[in-house]
């Protein structure tokens, strides 16, 4: 099995997200690209793992996937208290912890 | 109990008393204080008779001990015990210390009373004693350095007693600087030693040096050199002196324990104890004796001008030890020792008595202004009359015979020891009128107006107290001079004490009679066997011949004193304008604390200010100043980073993990 372009497509997905973290400046935004990048991580290990013809790979996306849910509580967590302390919500505006 | 057991007691005491008044100093009552701390020195006399008993109960030739608690530093080839060593010497000088020291503490009970700091006073007091008996009972180098530099931080602590009082804190850090000079020359001496030897205990040390040296060597000369400078620093000889005068800012008792009777003696003792290194080098020996001559005549001359009191009565004392050094440098053990006991008694005495008038005159010292004491406190006249009687050497007095015992063995060693007899003399001529000059001018003559006071009124009322040396008003807070004074005439147990130090200052050197009996000279000598010098015996009649010459050279001078004093009381003001000179070089205490500032406290002030301008200023700023600005640099260029912005940090992670992804795709391939 060539699994060419299945990395191709994982890079650019990663690409995509490492971009719109560096770009954008929504907190919001900066999560789902984030979301992008450990998706692009899943089909990457997917895709090996169907290549080398064991589970070990497939078990690793079901724990990246799980971690991936943990970080969305805590960020829409973070972002919703944010929100609520009618901060700006703009992560260049958020930069009390300069050293 | 066996001797060294007693021995342990003895220390015991004083170290109990001075933790239990120190710790309980808010809830013991002032006067338990006192108690305690004399009834500790009084239990440890008693347990320094018992021991002497338990000596005497065994043969001559057997009573030395060595007794150990606990290995002190045992590593390397070094095996330090905490131990003690008992033999005649140190039980003679124990039973010298704790005898006057439980008197002084009585005298002490009564003359502090009114001050603030009684408790830490007698703190100090109880663990002055313990230093001194340390040094005394130590049984190697190692405790004996201990106790030396004990003996130097309590002397220190006592004599800035009154510490709002600026005079007396210099004069705390004069005597504490001079003594660590001292000090030095003691650890070097003990490190040689080891070196040489390879112990540092007694025995093995006395018992291996004649073995490993051969007489007058350099190394065993060097040695005994350095022993010299500790012993000069602690026991005030020229030119380590300057020290003692102005320790009198001390309360009296302390003048009169540590910087009379005992402490200043400790350089004396060690000479003793040390006299097998001393006999393997007779130039060192010799040394210590001129220097312990010079000192004797340069502190007499002073002695006959000084106007101050208790400064006067300092230099008595540095011109007395300067006689024991002379006794125990040229052999004579028995009769240095001797004259050391008898020293403490009447010394002791005469401060006791000064610290009596000098608190009838609220503070003032100057002799000038004191005057017909002798109507006005009778007992604190006699008393002070017995001291110096015993100073001056008058017969049959304590001060008679011993002092004479250790001319007459100058005198027997012949030859170049002549010189010690024929100027020895004159120092006692000058101290029977130094003596006299003292207590005629404050016993005798019109009564000043506090002796006034007293006749008529039978007490004192003081002014507000002021230092005698600046003239500024006192803080009574500290203490001293407290709301009220003490003298001896009110004050039962400062009569006591001065009492019983009067006798034996009358009667003390009977125990020591050419030709009759020889009590401290025979329990000595088994201490002292083995150099060659012991043998030396003047004959009796030598002896007698001696004490007449003495007996004759004190009436003379005091005669002296009282011609100059009392005869005529203009002649010795025109005295000192014909010999204005003299008298100024002599007031000057001839010059010898603006040499010691011009040849060692300038030069060393200057070094120390060109170090400062440069070495410091550039090597040890540059060192310091370079590291600091280096971190803050760096810091300052990492601190950029930390910028806040979430995104530069996703960059420079996401730059990060592909430049070592890069890095290993390039290196694997």
């Amino acid at each position: 099995m060539n699994i060419t372009w299945y990395i191709v497509l994982s890079s650019l997905l990663f690409a995509t997200g490492a971009v719109g973290i560096l770009l954008r400046r929504s907190p919001m935004v900066i999560l789902l690209c984030l979301e992008l990048m450990l998706n692009a991580g899943n089909l990457a290990l997917v895709a090996f793992s169907r290549m080398v013809g064991n589970e070990q790979g497939q078990v690793f996306a079901v724990i990246v996937m799980v971690i991936a849910a943990c970080e969305v509580v805590v960020g829409l967590g973070l972002i919703v208290a944010i929100f609520r302390r009618r901060l700006p919500l703009n992560v260049d505006d958020l930069r009390e912890l300069r050293g | 109990m066996t001797g060294t057991a007693w021995a342990w007691l003895v220390l015991l005491f004083p170290l109990l008393g001075s933790i239990v008044i120190a710790l309980g100093y808010r809830a013991l009552p002032q006067k338990a204080a006192g108690m305690i701390g004399t009834a500790a020195i009084g239990l440890s006399f008693a347990c320094g008779i018992a021991a002497l008993i338990s000596l005497l109960g065994e043969d001559a030739d057997a009573r030395h001990h060595a007794s150990s608690l606990w290995d002190y530093a045992s590593v390397a080839g070094l095996d330090i015990k905490l131990g003690i060593y008992l033999d005649q010497l140190s039980i003679f000088m124990v039973l010298v210390v704790t005898g006057v020291s439980t008197l002084i503490h009585l005298y002490s009970y009564g003359y502090m009373q009114s001050d603030q700091g009684y408790h830490r006073f007698f703190s100090y007091l109880n663990f002055f004693v313990f230093s001194m008996l340390l040094l005394v009972l130590a049984g190697n180098f190692v405790l004996l350095i201990v106790g030396w530099a004990f003996v130097g931080f309590a002397s220190y602590a006592l004599i800035s007693f009154w510490y709002r009082r600026e005079t007396a804190t210099r004069a705390g850090m004069k005597a504490f600087v001079i003594n660590v000079v001292g000090d030095i020359g003691l650890v070097l001496a003990a490190f040689l030693i080891f070196r040489e030897l390879g112990s540092f205990d007694y025995g093995t040390v006395f018992e291996r040096a004649p073995e490993v040296f051969s007489v007058n060597e350099w190394s065993i000369t060097a040695i005994c050199l350095l022993l010299l400078v500790g012993a000069f620093a602690k026991s005030a000889q020229l030119p380590l002196h300057t020290w003692l005068p102005d320790a009198m800012e001390g309360p009296t008792p302390v003048s009169s324990l540590i910087h009379a009777a005992t402490m200043v003696t400790a350089g004396v003792y060690l000479i003793a104890r040390t006299h097998v290194l001393f006999a393997l080098a007779p130039t060192a020996a010799d040394i210590s004796a001129f220097v312990g001559l010079a000192t004797l005549l340069v502190a007499a001359t002073i002695a006959l001008v000084m106007t101050d009191l208790k400064r006067a009565i300092a230099y008595s004392t540095m011109s007395q030890i300067g006689y024991m050094v002379v006794g125990v440098s040229i052999g004579a053990y028995g009769a240095g020792m001797f004259h050391l006991m008898t020293h403490a008694f009447f010394k002791a005495l005469l401060f006791m008595a000064a610290g009596s008038i000098i608190a009838a005159m609220a503070n003032e010292q100057n002799i000038d202004r004191m005057g017909g004491f002798a109507k006005a406190m009778r007992f604190t006249s006699v008393t002070m009359l017995c001291g110096g009687l015993a100073l001056a050497a008058f017969p049959l007095t304590s001060g008679f015979f011993s002092k004479d015992e250790i001319l007459a063995y100058a005198g027997a060693r012949g030859g170049m020891y002549l010189i010690f007899v024929v100027l020895g003399y004159f120092g006692a001529f000058l101290t029977a009128i130094y003596t006299f000059r003292l207590i005629f001018r404050v016993l005798q003559g019109e009564p000043c107006a506090e002796a006034r006071e007293l006749i008529e009124t039978g007490h004192v009322a003081h002014e507000a107290p002021k230092n005698p040396a600046t003239g500024e008003p006192e803080d009574t807070d500290v203490g001293f001079p407290g709301p009220e004074h003490h003298i001896a005439e009110q004050s039962a147990p400062m009569r006591v004490a001065m009492g019983v130090l009067a006798f034996l200052a009358l009667v003390g050197g009977l125990v020591q009679v050419p030709g009759v009996d020889n009590v401290i000279a025979n329990f000595l000598d088994p201490a002292f066997e083995g150099p060659v010098l012991s043998h030396v015996h003047p004959s009796i009649e030598w002896d007698w011949i001696g004490l007449a010459i003495g007996g004759v050279i004190s009436l003379l001078g005091i005669w002296a004193a009282h011609w100059l004093y009392v005869a005529n009381p203009e002649r010795p003001r025109a005295l000192e304008q014909r010999l204005q000179g003299l008298h100024d070089f002599l007031f000057h205490k001839w010059y010898f604390d603006e040499a010691i500032d011009l040849l060692v406290v300038r030069p060393a002030l200057a070094i120390g200010r060109f170090a400062n301008r440069t070495f410091e200023r550039f090597v040890v700023d540059g060192m310091v100043t370079g590291t600091e600005e280096t971190v803050r640099s760096a810091g300052g260029i990492v601190s950029r980073v930390q910028n806040g912005f979430v995104r530069s940090y996703a960059l420079l992670l996401i730059a990060g993990f592909a430049g070592l992804a890069l890095y290993f795709l390039l290196s694997s391939s």
